[in-house]
This record gives structure tokens, sequence and C-alpha cells, in this order.
């Protein structure tokens, strides 16, 4: 009996101990996966109401999970270094894409995102740069001493341009403004000393200014004035704002209900499942349901910040703290655009947005992550 | 391998980074708060403003469309005008189902299935979600009350006030003003939504197409809390539209009625032009229709007449008809033989009633067959002579015939704002061997001299070589529009002047050109004869059928439509232009017997007084210089 109780709680913990092992055995933060489950399938739910209870849309984004899912299993199994090693080769090659895209949009007299080979693949090659640009600054910088000097931060500089610019051509500006800050970001998390911080952003004050009664035309200013104030022009963008806000508002602190929001059923508010989710969210759940999914992305981010500065390589550091960041700038970006705080850029509200490429890159981001923490020699407090 | 790590560098490292996470930490959270915060505010502190704008089925943005600018003519008086007129509106979103709502519809106002069908078709072309769609224009009183009694079976059905276009001139500018119509598809798609997207009519034709931005302005908005019903219950915030520009046209409504008086209801042209500023002083094509029809969309009966009408009336035989100048071009010809050096003013030819190329059988014929004997250059324009114009076109040869006579204008657009002008045609030896795959023979150039063969202009290149003759060569592009809102039309294109060696060439055309009508030898002297002015003028015949060699133009075996067109152009007064005109008269047949006085009608209007003496300031100040016939 005694011998029995005892190997009871021997087994009880060795279980533990066993399945602590297997997820570690697979490479995968049990943190990290846990609340993503949670955020997906609460976006199921939010998808279901926004999409006007569309199942074919949901088990499209199910699956596009599934598949993001198994991406970032797979990401998760190799060692940082081995993954250091190919983001040379990974950069140029993503380069070149997008360079094929810039030809392909100007020959089809219209722009383009796709890479598309009917029947073989359809991809955006924009999409791969958002961790493509920060892995290829770190692994720049994890070999340069700390913090970055003015010629490493040229090529720094270089090195990101080149993408931005020509996803900016796409034109594509949500996503060549997430590369930039990607990259950017580790340049941050470098060290780079706040007096360069703070003067390029001071520079970038009167170049604006200069640029602004020397260069642009009138019908150009007009459009830098709609862009950063939607609302003065109700009958493009602003209508959109207009109509986020009022489902946003309406929905008060806790919200209409689950498939109870007014607004974002009839129509009013277009790209109610894409970048606009959140209002549906707004209205549906009120200011309870949005401030929940916020605490989910901090507690995401906080994860992602204590995986940054555990890593034990640099280039695991720069990486890991770049792509929490830039999670958290596709966070922001979206609700504050939604909500009236800031232009409107496409930028989805990660997770819960609906769309295949988007949960696929991110789910992949969380994969290197993944691969970072768990590649360690030695295991430091968990 | 481990890659190596310096211990001291690590640790460095690794307190640098933490120090950033950190602060990105911060920064991460202070955002967030900052999002809590904007939510607050829309969520708690604006939601009963919010709440009540949902419960009232929400803010809607109705655009408010400019008003489109207005038209007048050179003098003030109204060409195009906006009226208000009451239209019925149907909003797809609040009918249920809008195929029985319009089904209603027609039983209401007692339509047919046509109509139905017409309804149907404009309801597809709605843009954006809740947006009113016209479906009927100019409503009666008892439509608006049928609408009225039967509202409670039309939900998502207006009456609604719209401005719509409104020419009071009615047929006279049909041609120059042309016409808004509804915006159809095609031109959905390339118009910018956002501005028209209170706007259901565009310029189809002339200053209406040509000057579309202008006169359209830029639409304005007003963002609406409706009931459920739709009804607007208060404006929250509303921008007003800027109105399109005024256009001040250069035509004159006295000379434009005028012109038509003086056509006399034959099927024709007449362009008048200053030749000091090219303004288009009149610009008549006959027959001509009432641009109102267009407007709310003309009935598939209606339209089919217009269109098939024997005397078509849609055509603008102004801008888009084409026809072998004639006679009409001597004087150009003659002034860019000078210029070539191939004549001189002494230079003279014999004619014997028809020209031979050396070495060919082929007799080119003057029109007077007995022969004008010897011909100088003022003599030869004056009796219209085309011996010598064939020896003339013969020296000169097509290169450079071609390239004098391109200056003129032939077979290039002319005017600065005028919609679809065709080109006219000035043949050339690679226009030919690219159309027909041919070498230029030698006889072509010929005919090209008096204006016959391939060559093709339009009435209002042949004004325009008018006013070029009248000004000495100055290129001002013929204009329809004097001042848009107060600011005249650029040119952002201009054509080169025609510069001559001697300035005494221009004089020397221009002295045949009065020979023609006040000689006692001219072929207009009878139109001449009753002038108060001396015009210079010069007549022309367009062939409709070619007459076979040895074959004797005979009026009574052609029919009358295949009978020649008349053509004349000439300016006034002779010593100082003040007008340029051209007339084009269909199956005239002659240039000088039926098109001359129709020139000089048209003249009088301008530069006669009550009295029937030139306007004071018409008055020349000088003598004709070196015209006396005998040099």
């Amino acid at each position: 009996m005694g011998n029995g109780n005892f190997d009871r709680t021997l087994s009880d913990q060795d279980v533990m101990r066993r399945r602590a092992t297997l997820l570690q055995r697979l490479h995968v933060d049990g943190i990290l996966l846990t609340l993503l489950l949670v955020l997906a399938s609460g976006s199921l739910f939010v998808l279901y109401s926004a999409s006007g209870r569309d199942w074919d849309l949901l088990i499209k984004q199910a699956s596009s999970f599934g598949l993001g899912l198994l991406g970032m299993v797979v990401i998760a199994q190799f060692e940082p270094r081995f993954l250091a090693r190919w983001v040379p080769p990974a950069y140029v090659v993503g380069v070149s894409l997008l360079v094929v895209v810039d030809v392909m949009g100007h020959n089809a007299m219209g722009a383009t995102r796709w890479i598309n080979i009917p029947g073989v693949i359809r991809f955006q090659p924009a999409e791969f740069m958002k961790i493509i640009m920060p892995a290829t600054i770190a692994w720049y910088m994890s070999k340069r001493s700390l913090p970055p000097r003015l010629k490493h931060l040229a090529i720094s500089l270089l090195l990101i341009g080149i993408p931005f610019v020509l996803i900016i051509r796409q034109p594509d500006l949500g996503t060549s403004l997430l590369v930039l800050a990607s990259g950017a970001f580790v340049l941050f998390i470098g060290g780079l000393r706040w007096r360069w911080i703070i003067g390029a952003v001071t520079a970038v004050i009167p170049v604006a200014v200069a640029m602004w009664f020397f260069v642009m035309h009138d019908y150009q200013k007009q459009r830098v004035l709609t862009f950063l104030d939607p609302e003065s022009d109700p009958l493009g963008t602003g209508w959109n704002i207009i109509q986020s806000k009022a489902a946003i508002g309406s929905g008060g602190v806790f919200g209409k209900g689950w498939l109870l929001g007014t607004q974002s059923h009839l129509d009013f508010l277009p790209e109610s499942h894409t970048d606009f989710i959140i209002a549906v969210l707004g209205e549906e759940f009120g200011l309870v349901g949005v401030c929940l999914l916020l605490l989910i992305y901090l507690l995401l981010i906080g994860r992602g910040l204590v995986i940054t500065a555990q890593a034990q390589t640099l280039f695991g550091k720069l990486l890991a703290g770049s792509l929490t960041m830039t999670f958290f700038v596709y966070v922001f970006v979206n609700i504050g655009m939604v909500s009236g705080l800031l232009p409107v850029v496409g930028v989805p509200l990660p997770f819960i947005s609906y769309g295949g490429t988007s949960l696929v890159t991110l789910l992949s981001g969380f994969g290197v992550l993944m691969s970072i923490h768990t590649h360690r020699k030695w295991i430091a407090q968990v | 391998m481990p890659q190596p790590i310096r211990l001291k560098d690590h640790e460095k490292d690794a307190s640098l980074v933490r120090r950033r996470v950190i602060v990105g930490a911060v920064v991460v959270v202070l955002l967030t708060l900052t999002l809590v915060a904007r939510l607050y505010y829309l969520q708690v502190i604006q939601y009963d403003y919010h709440s009540t704008l949902s419960e009232n089925n929400r803010v809607h943005v109705q655009p408010i469309p400019p008003t489109r600018g207005l038209i007048y003519d050179r003098n003030g008086v109204i060409v195009a005008d906006n009226r208000p007129s009451f239209s019925l509106t149907v909003t797809r979103e609040r009918t249920g189902d809008w195929q029985s709502v319009l089904d209603t519809i027609v039983e209401v106002l007692q339509l047919s299935e046509e109509d139905r069908a017409i309804f149907e078709k404009r309801m597809k072309q709605g843009r954006r979600p809740f947006e009113p769609v016209p479906i009927l224009f100019e409503l009666s009183e008892e439509q608006i009350a049928r609408i009225a009694v039967n509202q409670f079976r039309l939900p998502g059905v207006e009456v609604v006030a719209q401005l719509v276009r409104h020419y009071p001139q009615g047929e006279h500018f049909a041609h120059s003003v042309g016409y808004v119509g509804r915006i159809n598809e095609a031109e959905l798609k390339r118009l910018d939504p956002v501005n028209y997207s209170g706007t259901h009519h565009i310029g189809k034709t002339g200053i209406e197409r040509f000057y579309e931005n202008e006169l359209h302005g830029q639409v304005g908005y007003e963002e609406v809390e409706t009931n459920a019903r739709g009804r607007v219950l208060r404006v929250l915030k509303r921008t007003d539209p800027t109105p399109g520009k005024d256009i001040h046209l250069t035509l004159d409504i006295k000379l434009q009625e005028a012109a038509e008086a003086a056509l006399g209801g034959r099927r024709g042209a007449v362009v008048a032009i200053d030749p000091a500023n090219g303004d288009v002083l009149a610009m008549v094509s006959q027959p001509s229709f009432d641009p109102n029809l267009f407007v709310t969309g003309i009935g598939f009966n209606a339209y089919a007449a217009l269109r098939d009408s024997e005397d078509r009336p849609l055509f603008n035989r102004v801008l888009r008809g084409q026809y072998p100048p004639g006679s009409t071009i001597k004087p150009a010809v003659a002034v860019s033989g000078l210029e070539a050096g191939v004549i001189t003013p002494d230079t003279r030819v014999f004619d014997p009633g028809y020209y031979q190329l050396p070495n060919y059988d082929h007799k080119y014929r003057n029109w007077n067959h007995s022969g004008d004997g010897w011909l100088s250059l003022e003599t030869a324009i004056m009796r219209s002579n085309d011996t010598y114009f064939y020896e003339l076109a013969h020296r000169m040869g097509i290169d450079r015939l071609h390239d004098y006579l391109s200056r003129f204008g032939i077979g290039r657009k002319v005017s600065l704002d005028m919609f679809e002008e065709a080109e006219g045609l000035m043949p050339s030896r690679e226009w030919k061997r690219a159309r027909y795959r041919q070498a230029w023979f030698p006889g072509e150039t010929l005919i090209l001299g008096i204006g016959q063969g391939y060559m093709q202009a339009t009435p209002l290149q042949l004004a325009q070589t008018a006013a070029l003759l009248a000004n000495h060569g100055k290129w001002i592009r013929p204009h329809l529009a004097k001042t848009i809102e107060d600011q005249p039309p650029v040119d952002e294109n201009p054509i080169p002047d025609i510069l001559v060696r001697d300035p005494k060439f221009w004089d020397y055309a221009r002295n045949g050109m009065v020979q023609v009508m006040h000689s006692a030898r001219g072929t207009a002297r009878r139109v001449g004869e009753t002038a108060a002015y001396h015009i210079a003028g010069k007549s022309g015949t367009a062939q409709v059928v070619a007459i076979r060699q040895g074959e004797k133009y005979d009026r009574n075996k052609l029919q009358e439509r295949h009978r020649d067109h008349a053509l004349f152009i000439g300016f006034a007064p002779a010593e100082k232009p003040r007008i340029a005109v051209s007339v084009m008269i269909e199956n005239g047949e002659s240039g000088s017997g039926v098109a001359a006085p129709v020139v000089k009608q048209v003249m009088d209007a301008w530069l006669l007084g009550a009295d029937g003496q030139l306007k004071p300031e018409y008055v020349p100040n000088a003598p004709l210089e070196n015209l006396d016939g005998q040099r």
C-alpha cells in the first residue's frame, strides 16, 4: 500500500516532468502556445460574426491556422545558428522576388503584390520580408560590436531601404512600414545611441516641412492631408473611419452581445472581417472584450521580451526583440487606425483579421522565437 | 561547435539589450494604455452619442453635387444653365425587395415594360451602399402626387429636387456647346468616384465635354443622421461643394442667328473667326437638333429618328465634315508658290482651256473650256483659273506643296478647345505609300493645286485658312471659350506662324481675292457689287461624285444629293480684316452663286450698323495698297 502510494506520488511528478520534457523535446514554448490557442479560438468567434456567419470563411481561417502552427513547430526545430546561416541567401532571394513583382506589376500596367504560378503556388514576397528583414539585420549586427557604429548603421539602413522602397512601390504602405519597423527595432534593441535616434527624428521634421513648401504639388498635399485626417474625406477612406468609430462607440462597456452588432452587419462597415474586424469586436463585446484582447496581446509580448532577455546569442536577442516589438506595432497601428487615432494603412489585426498569409507569417515569427528559446545550451530559470 | 563567445563583451551586450528591452516594455505598456484610453473615450464617454447614432439607424455621408458652371455667349446671353427638376430616386437597401418596388412604381405611374427595363439598368449603376439612385427625371405634378399618395407602398422611394442642365437657346448651339447626358458605364470606370459621387450627368460633346473638368466643380458632402426609413433627422457636419467654373464663349448669338438665317434652311456649315484673336464668332452646322432631349435621356424612337434622318442633324459638319477644299485653297497655294520661289507676281501662264503634263496625253481641264489666255497670278485667282494652278503645282512638286499647305493647318487639328475635331487630309508621298502601297503620280500633284484629289479639309480649317490669309500667317488656334472664370484659355501646343520672305506675298493673294468680288471679271462680282465694303473672297466646289474624262458635269442628270458642295471663304474689310468666314453648302453646286451670298450676309451682320454702313470702329483708316488690277 505504502509502496503503491510511493509509486503514485513518484509517477505523478514523473508525468509532470515528462510533459515538460515532451514540449521541450518538441521545442515548443508552452506559454506562447497556450496564448496563441486562446487567441485563435477567440478569433474564430469574432470572425463568424464579422463574416456574416460564413462557415466556409471560418474553415479556411481555421485551416490556415493549423498550417501556420505546423510551420511554427517545424521552424522551432531548427537551431538559431542554423537559421542564421540561411539568412543572407534568404535576403537575396526575397529581394529578387520583390524585384520580379515590381517588373511584373509594370508590365501588367497595374499594381500587383502577388507572385502567382498557377496551380503551383501563389504568395506575396513582401510577407516573407517581415521575417527575413529583422533576421538579416540581426545577423549583420550580431557579427559587429554593440552599440552599432555609424558605418554599420549606414549599411543596415541600406539593407532595410531596398526592400522598403520595393514594397512601397507595389504600393503597400502598411507592409512596407512593418518591414521598416522590424529592421529598425533590431538597431534599437542593439543599443543604437539615443542621440542618433533623437537626431534622426528631429532631422525628419525640417525635411518634411521643406518638402511641404518647396517640393510637393497641391494635389499631393491634399493626399497627405487626407491620409493624416481621413475624416476630412468622408466619401473615401473617411467613410470607414466614421462607421467604425460609431460601431466601437455604440458597443459601450459590455457590448451588444455576440452576433448582435448592428453597424457591422448592415454593410455599413466595409472590410469588417479583415482590417476593420476590431470594430466588430468592440461593438459586440464592448470595452471589456477589447481590453481582454489587449491583455492577451500584452502577455504574448511580455513573453517575447522575456525570451529576448534570456536568449544566449546576440543574434537570438536581436531577432527575438525585433519580432516581439514588430508584433506590437501590428496591434497598435491596427487598433489605432480603426479607432481614428492613426492614418489608415493596411495593417491587419494579428490572429483576428481574416487572411491566411498574414497568419502563416505571424506564426512563423513565433516559431523563430521558440527556436531561440528552446535551443539554449543550459536552461536558465524559466 | 558553439560559436566563440568573448565573455566580457557578451556580458556588456546582454546588459545593453536588457536595458533596451525594459525601455521597449515601458513604451509598449504606455502605448497600450493610450489605446485603452481612446477606447474608453469612444465606448464610455461618447457612448450615448454613438449609441444614439447606432439606434437611429446610423450616420450617412451624403455627397452634395457641385452646381455645374454656366455658359454664356460673348455678350453675356445665357447658353446653358441649370434648372430645378424633380426626380424619382430609389435607395436599394431600404426597399426590401427592390424588384417589386419597381413593379409598384410602374403600376402607380402607368409606365411601360420598356421603362421598367430602363429603371432596372439605372438601379444597377448605384455605386455606394445606401446611395439613392435616380431612375426617373422631370416628374410632372401629377406623377409627384401619385407617388405621394402611394408612398406607403414604396419604401426607399423618394422624390427629390435636382438641378438639371438646360439649354435655353435650343438648337442654336447644339454643335458648339454640345450637351450633357447621363454618365454611362464606360465613363464610370474612368471618372474619379469621389468627385462624381453625387453627379449623374457629364459632358458628352462640344464645350460641355471639352471643359468637363472646369464646368463640373468639386463635390461637397454632409454627414447626416437618418432614421430607419432613411429620412434625414439632422445634419451633423457639412462641407459645401465648389461650384464649377462659368465659361464665356467667343460665339455671338446674334451672328449665330444671322448665319443660320443666311443658310436659309439649306444643309451646310458656317464658321466665322475674328482673325485678330482667333475668337470663333459663329459656328453653325445645319440642320441641328435640340440638345435638351439628351440631358435626361432621349427616348429610343426619338433618337432613332435623329440618327437615321437623311439630313443627318447629329452630324457636326463644321468639325467632322471633310471636303475637298476645291478652288478655295488657291490663295494659299499662291502664297506657297511665291514663298517657294517657283513663281513671281509677274509670272505669266497661257491658258488654252486645258493643261498637259510634258509627255502625257491626259488633258487637265480648266473649268472654262474656252481658256482665259495669258494670266498673271492675281488674274488667275480672280478668274479661279485652273490651268495656272496646275502649272504652279507642277513647278512646286508634291513635297513642297505638302509642306507649305500643312502650315495652313490642312491635315491637322487646328482648334484649341473643340471636341472630336477631324484632321482633314493633306496627302504626301509617304501617306500614299502607307495608304495605297503606291507611288505618287505627277497628275495627283496637279489636281492638289486646285484643291481636288485626296486633299480634305473641314469648314473650320477653311475658315482658319481665310483667317491666316487675313492676318498674314499669324497662328492663333480658333477657340470657343473666351474666358473660363475670367481666365482666357491657354494654348499649350501653339502652331508656329507662317513666315514668308516678303510680306507683300500676302497682299498679292489678297488682291486676287478682292478682284474675285469687286473686279468686272471676278467670279463673285454679283455679290461684291452689293457690298458696302471691300471683301476678299474665293469660291470653290467640292465634288461629290467623280466625273470621267471627257464627260461634262450635267446638273440635270445628277440626283440632288450627288450635286457638288458649294464652298466659299473670305474676309472683310479687305483693308483691315475683322472677320474671316467659311461657308459650305451641301449639294449647293456653285461656290460663287450660292455660298458667296451667305458669306456676305454673315459679314454684313457683323460689320454693318443699323444704318447699313460699316460700324465706325470697323472703318479702315487706310486704302488698299497695290490694288489696281493692273500691276
